[in-house]
Parts: structure tokens; sequence; C-alpha cells
């Protein structure tokens, strides 16, 4: 057989439950280089969990993630990782060129301080997102929209392989949106491989080359042509699947 | 700027520290001489501390009130006192080393109860922290007054790490205050990044390959090591005041991390100095308390004072705004009656602009006294000076064109509501009396834009148009 490069993604048998509660049951899934994929699902489903798991930031019970054919805690320079946007605190005395320059602290490593070459790249990217005239605002001092737009620059200044987004469209305006998708395009042209959470139904048919359909365990994952379909979001959103929670449930209290 | 500042406070503090100190002015004078010449080794020792105190206080402050954490610290602070309690009878009521390792033992232990309690239960970490604080506070309380019914118990010294006593520290204690400052400052600046990015975003510094816990962690045990070597100057209770305030101090002058630092610092200094001074003019006045004070004085003055977020001057702002308001609502009333007569006469009643605007005669007299004063308008007097309401007025050229402004964007904006955003015609005046006052120049210039330069407003009033604002009133008939 021929040598391939290892996959960016991929999850075998991953379980995770928050106190004794399953979230996300068995999940396996591979992902291939350059593709755009849509994570959808209902409230719960445990979309962002799937993402923190990919991560590392929360232990599985079981199974494993490798990203690039490596643990993920060995790959984090080859990951961004865009949070919901809920998480931050954005009275944070810090300026959206400071946010920005985050995404170069994973190159510039312990102790090192910010070169200019990092400044640099920084500022391209707020330009890409056509922020760069608020560079010195505070953050919390933004749109939604723009405070969203800022946490992409910072994604791509960390000049990942695989990309992470949690929510990027949540509560964006139309303008914002539409870049976003552009700019989300033209890094999976560049062979860059994005994963991102999404939750509304109506244009994840457009935006996204594969779909990923969760609700408490993968549901299907394919080509959008091929999981689109009735049926399947049928499963996926029509009600949760009472008797298996309920032995999950009942499997991890022990 | 803040010597001036810091002059200014030591004039208001003069006075003030002669009644503490009821001490004779010769003696008044001899001390501040003493204290400021530096010269003497007790206060060498005193200034030393306070300063790099203060250093350590402002730095980890403007972390703790950036990371919501203050009620943290308050909690931190209060559960050192059992420690100290028993390090002190360990110690045998004589070595400050033994009780700031007691204290230290009961920050630990403190600070892992809060921890565990917020991971095993479903208890909230506000209950946590208020249920540790009074838990630890309560047994502190207790163990005090065993001591202090012991027979040497009231010369034991405790006293000074309940309120502060700076007269009374040793050399030894000056060089773990001094090292604990240069711990906090060379920390801060070599993690900076770090601190920064787990404090914003932990999620994301998670996924950077930050150890996120790990930070935090040792983030905590600074803070422990601050607050209890800070405890001989300032006292246990009062710890946390000299960490929250100076950076609240700042976090009103700036939104920068480094800045806030910066002056966090510097308040958590100068209010050491001021404290420290002052408590060394009253001999035996506890330090804590007037460091303390000091540092309230700070927060007031740049509250009220600060000149880009004081609130003295967005008070002021804000009067100014009002008043501008007013005198356009005049002249708008006073255009709605020329227009009622349709602009055949250049002179109204002052009777007539009352019943416009909706109050008395005598209301409206001191309405228009503004716009006389602004040369805005100006008033022709009847026969009878009783009747003030017979008096009549007219706007100046300047007024006219003020008023035309002013209509002109109460209808413009009248209709971009009901033709662009489909409101119902009755619903916009209101909204119009709010927008015509903020409107600028250059929105003004997107309307006209976006509405093609329209001539009639909803109702089918004439819009007054740049021409007639540029005219001057006495040109149209």
């Amino acid at each position: 057989m021929k040598h391939k490069s290892p996959l960016p993604l991929e999850i075998h048998d991953l379980t995770i439950s928050y106190e004794d509660k399953p979230v996300l049951y068995g999940i396996d899934l591979k992902i291939s280089d350059g593709v755009l994929v849509g994570i959808i699902g209902p409230n719960g489903a445990g979309k962002s969990t799937l993402i923190q798991a990919i991560m590392g930031m929360v232990k599985p019970l079981g199974g494993w993630v490798k990203i690039f054919g490596q643990k993920e805690k060995k790959a984090y320079l080859r990951v961004g990782y865009i949070p919901q946007k809920e998480s931050v605190d954005w009275s944070f005395p810090v300026s959206v060129l400071d946010v920005v320059l985050m995404g170069r602290y994973g190159h510039a490593g312990w102790l090192r301080r910010i070169s200019k070459k990092d400044r640099s790249i920084a500022y391209e990217c707020l330009e890409k997102v056509n922020m760069h005239s608020f560079a010195d605002r505070q953050i919390g001092k933004l749109s939604g929209g723009q405070q969203q737009r800022v946490f992409l620059a910072r994604a791509l200044a960390q000049e990942s392989d695989l990309y992470l987004m949690d929510e990027p469209f949540a509560g964006v305006d139309a303008v914002t949106e539409n870049a976003t998708i552009e700019l989300l395009r033209e890094l999976k042209n560049k062979g860059k491989t994005l994963i991102v959470v999404h939750h509304d139904l109506s244009n994840a048919k457009e935006y996204f080359d594969e779909i990923i359909l969760l609700n408490m365990r993968l549901i299907a994952h394919g080509p959008v042509k091929e999981v689109y379909t009735k049926e399947l979001l049928q499963k996926t959103y029509g009600g949760r699947l009472t008797v298996f929670t309920e032995i999950a449930d009942q499997s991890t209290k022990r | 700027m803040n010597a001036t500042k810091t002059f200014s406070l030591t004039l208001i503090f003069l006075p003030i520290s002669q009644l503490l100190a009821s001490t004779k002015d010769l003696d008044f004078f001899d001390r501040t001489l003493r204290f400021f010449s530096f010269n003497d080794y007790s206060v060498q020792v005193v200034v030393l501390g306070v300063i790099f105190m203060g250093i350590g206080c402002g730095l980890m402050g403007g972390l703790v009130v950036t990371r919501r954490l203050s009620l943290f610290s308050d909690t931190l602070s209060h559960a050192v006192l059992p420690g100290i309690v028993i390090g002190f009878i360990l110690g045998g009521f004589k070595s400050s080393f033994v009780v700031i390792i007691g204290a230290m033992v009961a920050g630990f232990l403190g600070v892992t109860l809060i921890s565990s309690i917020t991971k095993y239960t479903k208890i909230r970490l506000d209950s946590a922290l208020g249920l540790v604080l009074s838990g630890f506070y309560a047994m502190g309380v207790c163990f005090l007054t065993r001591i202090q019914k012991l027979e040497f118990g009231n010369q034991s010294g405790i006293d000074r790490y309940i309120f502060g006593q700076i007269a009374g520290i040793s050399s030894t204690d000056l060089y773990t205050i001094v090292i604990s400052g240069v711990l906090i400052l060379a920390i801060i600046i070599l993690f900076y990044k770090e601190l920064l990015v787990t404090g914003f975003d932990s999620n994301f510094a998670h996924s950077i390959g930050l150890p996120v816990e790990f930070i935090q962690y040792i983030f905590w045990m600074l803070l422990a090591f601050t607050v209890i070597t800070s405890l001989q100057i300032v006292g246990v209770i009062l710890v946390s005041a000299l960490l929250i305030i100076p950076a609240a101090t700042a976090s009103i002058i700036t939104q920068n991390m480094k800045t806030l630092l910066l002056w966090s610092s510097l308040f958590a200094v100068v209010s050491g100095i001021i404290g420290a001074y002052l408590s060394f003019l009253g001999n035996s006045l506890p330090t804590g308390p007037i460091i303390v004070l000091c540092s309230c004085c700070i927060f007031i003055i740049i509250l009220f004072l600060h000149w880009k977020n004081g609130l003295l001057l967005k008070w002021y702002r804000l009067r100014g705004k009002e008043k501008k308001i007013a005198v356009e609502n005049t002249l708008k009333a006073v255009y709605q009656e020329l227009e009622v007569q349709r602009f055949s006469k250049d002179l109204i009643l002052i009777s007539d602009l009352a019943k416009r605007r909706r109050v008395s005669v005598p209301e409206v007299c001191q309405e228009i006294i503004p716009l006389i004063e602004q040369e805005l308008a100006f008033v022709k007097e009847s026969s009878n000076p009783k009747l003030r309401g017979e008096n009549k007025i007219a706007l100046s050229p300047k007024g006219w064109s003020e008023a035309c402004r002013i209509i002109r964007n109460h209808r413009l904006w009248e209709l971009y509501l009901t033709n662009e955003v489909q409101y119902q015609a009755d619903h916009v005046h209101d909204d119009a009396e709010k927008i015509e006052h903020i409107l600028g120049d250059e929105l003004v210039r997107k309307l006209e834009k976006i509405l093609s330069n329209p001539t009639k407003d909803p109702h089918g009033k004439l819009i007054p148009s740049q021409q007639d604002i540029k005219r001057g009133y006495m040109h149209i008939q």
C-alpha cells in the first residue's frame, strides 16, 4: 500500500460525559484534507463538546482523538480555534490588536516576546477581515459581528492547518456572515481543513462541502448531497431517543 | 501631572493629619522633616516597605480586578486569620516567620476548600467564597479571644496583624516584602502574554497548549503570597482593599492592561506613602486603615475629576447638552409660530409662543433668556411694560438659520422614518423630537441623498431648504 500522510482529524469511539451525564456517545469520524465541514444538530446535541474534546479541553470517558496522526497535545500548533463568543469577558482591558496577537502566542512560545514579524502578521490578518481601522479599540466597544471578525483574524494569525470554529455565525450581521464564509472558502482552497459548528439549517446546504449530523451520537457524516436529506435531518432533530439516553445515563452513573 | 496630584493630596491631608496627630506644631514639622528627609533608618524601612508592597498589591490587584476575582482576594485575606493566630502561638509570640508559615497554610487550605466545594458540589463560586470567608474568619476570631485572655495577650502584638502597624516591621519583614514585590513584578513581566490570554479567553489559551489550570494555581499562590506579606502593613481585613481599590481606580482611567497595571501600582504606592506618613505623624495610628482611606480618597478624586471619564465632567457635559436642547426647542417653537402666520410677519407675540410651548408667560420669558444672550433672537417691548405677554420676539439671522436647521432635521427624520423605515405617520413625531438634536451634518447629507432632496415632510409641511438656512429670515418675504 502507498504511504499516505495522516488525516487532519481522526476520532475513534469517543465518549464524553459531564457530571455522570453522557453528552457524546461512541463517535467515529474521519475528516480529510481541504474540506469545509459543518457540524449540525439541535441544542444540547454536544456540538461544542465535540470541538472541545478534539482540543483536549474535556477528558473523554473513552476513545481517542488524533490530529494529523498525533495526540492533540502535540499538535496544538497546527490547530486554530474560535471559541463561542459568550465564553469571553468582553470588558477585559485588551485592544483588538492585542487579541489578534494572541493568535501568535503559540508560535512565540514561553518567555519570548512578540516579534515585529508577529505584529505585521497580526495586522495583515486584521486587514483581511476589514477590521484594521479598529486595531486600538477596546474589544468590548465593538458590535457582535465585529467581535466575531476579530476572533476570525486571531484564528488566521495562528496559521494553522486545521480550524475548529464554534458558532462563528451566531449573532452576526449579514455582511460579516458573507465575509466570513468567503474567507473560509479561501482557506479551504489553500488546502486547510475547517470544522464549523453551525446552528442555521437553511443555509448549511450552500455553506459546506460535508456535513456532520450530531445528536449525542453521530447520526451521519458525508458530502452534503448524501447527508442533507429529509430522513436524516428528521432523525437528528426529531426528539431524543429516550431509551437510548436513559440507558446511557444509567450506565455512566454506576 | 502626577506630582501635582500628590502635592495637592498632601495639601488636603496636612490639616487632617494635624488633627489626627494631636501633637504640637513643632513636633509636627519636626516629624514631617524626619519623614521626607529619608535619613532615619526606621523611616527608610517604612517607606521601602510601602513602596514594594504597593508595587506588589497594585500589580496583583490589576490582575485580580480584571479577572473579576475581587471577592476571591477578600476571602483569601480573611481565611489566613486562624493561621496567623496559630502561628503566633506556635512561634512563641515572637517569630513573624512562623506567623507567615501559618498564614500560608491557612490560605492554602482555604483555596483548596473553595476549589473542591465548587468542583464536587452544586454550590456556586460566590456562595463557596462566602462560606469559606466567614467560616475561617469566625475560627480566627475565636482563637484570637483565647489569646487575649492569656496573661501577656494584650502586649503580644497580634494587633498588628489585624490592623497593620508599619512602625513594627523589622528588616527581615522588609526583605520578605521586597522579595515578594520583585517576584511579582518579574513574573508579570516574564509571563505577561500567558497571564493576558488566560485572563481574557481561557478556552483559547488551552487550545494553544498553555497549562491553564497550572497558571491559575500559580496565580492564586502569588495572590496568597501578596496578601501574607502585606499583612503587617495593612492588616488581615484590609489587605484586599489595597488589592481592589487602586486597580478599580486605574480601570476608570484606562482600558489597556499594561497602563492599568502601571497606574494601579502607582496609586497603591502613593496611598501607601501618604498613609505611612500620616501614621508616622500620629505615632500609634493603625497604618492599614489610613492607607486604605488614602486609596479611597484617590479613587473618589479620580472618579469625579478625571479629565475624560470623571463623573463631574460627564455631568457638566450632560447639562450643556440639556441646555442646548432647551434652546433648540424654543427656537423651533418660534419658527412654527412664524410658519402658522405664513411668514407674513417677523415678530410674534410672547403669549402666542407660550401657548405653543404649553407653558406660562413667565416661564417662556425664562426660556428666551439664553436665546437673547446667544444673540439668536431679540425682544421688542410693548408700550405697557407690565404686560409681558404683549412683548414681541423676532429671530436674528443667526437664530433663523439655527431654527431652520433644527426644523429641517426634524422633518427629514420624520420623512425618513415614514418612507424608508415604514413607520406610521402618527408614530414618527416623538422619535424625531429626540433625533433632531443629535443629527450631525454628515447624517443630514446622507438623509438628503436617500430621500433625494425632499421639500415636504409626511404631514405636508414644507421642509426649510439649505437656501432658506443660508438666506436668513429677512430675505424670505
